[in-house]
């Protein structure tokens, strides 16, 4: 394994709406090649988290770098910039639901690359196919099934090929089979690409099964109370709301 | 049929209370509330202890859940201890589990009474803001249009067909059925005054000149603003709510180029030929009149409108058309980006694009009309 290398790097990080401060003090470091996991009860801020690593919501207090850059201490246009080199999944897949999935996943190449049509629908293809999609190009995402339109709103995500995938609760709303293939294709897609990932979940199943690194953001004391291996979390933790949250509530 | 709920008390000893349920404590209207109890208890301060007997009880939900909550509150508030041994098993189980979490305190919001002066304070400043937003959102539309020109603005020219079919060739029916009956209108009303002077032929000016210059601009604008604003603000909004505007922000795809801009540009495009169809709508309802009612000829009828509007009524009607076109645009798609995350917000976001709108069409119309007053056109 070669030598970690930081990804993003979040230093003293607030977040609030308003005069409500819904984290506080939150420092962390996201390693190139993770599978990162940010979990946490419901209402704890997870999804805000995402917001503010990819750019949608400042935060109040505190910075996120990207390698050496600041994200939010700079220009939009660094912002953008930086945020091109990512893609999101977002819960409820956000496919643009006036266009088939072959658009979906040729608008940021038509936008951002000088392809021409047929090598675009050729990446788009590969793309469908990679997430187990193949053959529904012309199908609208009204058409297909919630659980394909999180897989279809991956391969929009990876239409660029990021070096850094974010993912808003990828198996919520999944049965369990198709929870776990999803898992599997996060995994997958880490190890044949070496792309970053950072998954907000608090599906237990997934967390152990795939995260190699995380934070738990404690809703009560309105800051994250570990950070590590979730498997290992779970075996050393003497925090008492983490272990309620990794053993499903057992009593210990 | 088994008999309906029903509750008597007992005193058996002076500082106990016995409560005896019997028959069918299925949720009704006429179960026995806890008012009964609390009444005797406050007239037997002495008692101390409160059974409750469920021996004759033939069926429960949760009418009976309600009644011994109620009345487990109210024990606990004057100490009285509460014996429930004698429930059926589930109802105590239900009873545990709803006593099991306390309520949190603070988690109803007390109902603040705002003073006047603080109410009005936030009205002026929520009124300040939102004027700031909107000229944020006028000043991000002018940057896209700046962009569209210098030939860098990202859409895709399939959308703006689509937006463009759906607000003009779709809309035609409408337009054919307001302006037609507007144009009848005009006729109808001016026939009455001009009659008295045998002036009738003049009814081809008024309906004419009113239709082309004014008229018939602002009724497009109106079925505009409620056909295609609303829609215009309900798809954004929905695009909002499912995080489809987030999406495109990420990828770094401007929504003022990708969505607003097409929408922007097909209205401002169309209403001006919506306008002159319009135009031809209205005219048409004034020969009506005045070749039904008045017994004009065709050929009279169309002369005297050819010779009284002149090209400039023209000119001012398209481009008013085409102001209304931008404002509805506007209005529209503003409404569906600030539109909340919630079902109740793309209706709020839809009225209130309609609303912008018609108030937005009234104002330019008094606007240009000053203008063109003061040029002497």
């Amino acid at each position: 394994m070669p030598e970690k290398q930081a990804h993003v790097t979040v230093e003293n990080l607030t977040m609030a709406y308003g005069d409500f401060v819904l984290m506080r003090d939150l420092t962390f470091t996201i390693n190139r090649g993770d599978i990162f996991i940010i979990m946490g009860g419901s209402g704890c801020g997870k999804s805000t988290m995402m917001t503010i690593l990819i750019g949608l919501k400042a935060p109040a207090k505190g910075k996120v770098f990207y390698g050496d850059v600041d994200f939010w201490g700079g220009d939009p246009q660094t912002r953008d910039r930086i945020i091109r080199r990512a893609g999101v999944m977002y819960q409820s897949g956000a496919l643009w639901s006036s266009m088939t999935l072959a658009e979906n996943i040729a608008l940021p190449l038509e936008t951002y690359t000088d392809l021409t049509p047929n090598q675009i629908q050729e990446v788009v293809s590969l793309k469908l196919a990679l997430v187990g999609l193949a053959g529904f190009e012309e199908f609208y995402p009204s058409e297909i099934s919630g659980g394909m339109q999180k897989r279809a709103g991956i391969a929009r995500a990876m239409a660029l090929d990021p070096e850094i995938l974010f993912f808003d609760e990828p198996s919520a709303g999944l049965d369990p089979v198709s929870a776990r293939r999803l898992d599997d294709l996060i995994l997958e897609l880490r190890d044949s690409l070496g792309t970053t990932m950072v998954v907000v979940t608090h599906e237990l199943a997934s967390i152990f099964a795939i995260g190699n690194n995380s934070v738990f953001l404690d809703v009560s004391k309105r800051t994250m109370t570990a950070m590590g291996n979730p498997n290992q979390l779970l075996a050393e933790t003497r925090d008492s709301n983490l272990r309620l949250f990794l053993t499903r509530g057992e009593k210990s | 049929m088994t008999a309906p709920g029903a509750m008597n008390l007992e005193q058996p000893s002076g500082d106990t209370l016995k409560v005896i349920l019997s028959g069918d404590w299925k949720l009704s209207a006429e179960l026995p509330g806890a008012d009964k109890i609390r009444q005797k208890l406050e007239a037997s301060p002495s008692v101390r202890n409160l059974v409750v007997d469920a021996s004759q009880l033939s069926s429960w939900d949760t009418g009976l859940l309600t009644f011994l909550v109620n009345l487990r509150k109210f024990c606990s508030r004057q100490k009285i201890s509460v014996n429930h041994d004698g429930l059926p098993d589930g109802a105590k189980k239900l009873l545990e589990l709803a006593a099991a979490v306390p309520e949190k305190k603070d988690a109803r919001l007390p109902e603040e009474r705002v003073a006047f002066l603080k109410n009005l304070g936030d009205t002026t400043v929520y009124f300040f803001h939102s004027a700031g937003e909107l000229l944020a959102f006028i000043g991000d539309a002018v940057v896209a249009v700046g962009s569209l020109l210098r030939g860098k603005a990202q859409f895709r020219p399939a959308d703006l067909g689509l937006i463009m079919q759906s607000c003009s060739a779709q809309a035609l029916p409408i337009v054919s059925l307001i302006c037609f009956l507007v144009g009848l209108i005009l006729a109808f009303i001016g026939a009455i005054q001009l009659q008295l002077f045998g002036a009738q032929i003049y009814v081809a000016d008024l309906v004419g000149i009113a239709m082309v210059r004014l008229m018939a601009a602002i009724m497009t604008g109106i079925v505009m603003a409620g056909r295609t604003g609303g829609a215009f603000a309900a798809q954004l909004g929905t695009m909002q709510v499912n995080q489809e505007i987030d999406a495109l922000k990420t990828l770094g795809i401007s929504p003022m180029e990708f969505l607003v801009l097409p929408r922007m540009l097909a209205l401002a495009l169309m209403m001006p030929l919506l306008c002159l169809y319009a135009n031809i709508m209205g005219i048409l309802g004034g020969m009506v009149v005045g070749v039904g009612m008045l017994h004009l000829s065709f050929i009279q009828y169309f002369n005297e409108t050819a010779k009284a509007v002149g090209l400039w009524n023209l000119g001012i009607g398209l481009f008013s058309g085409m102001v209304f076109g931008v404002i509805v645009a506007l209005a529209g798609c503003m409404r569906g980006m600030q539109c909340g995350r919630s079902a109740s917000a793309v209706g709020d976001a839809a009225t209130s694009a309609v609303v912008t709108a018609i108030v937005g069409i009234i104002v330019s119309t008094a606007v240009i009309t000053i203008l063109c007053n003061i040029l002497g056109i």
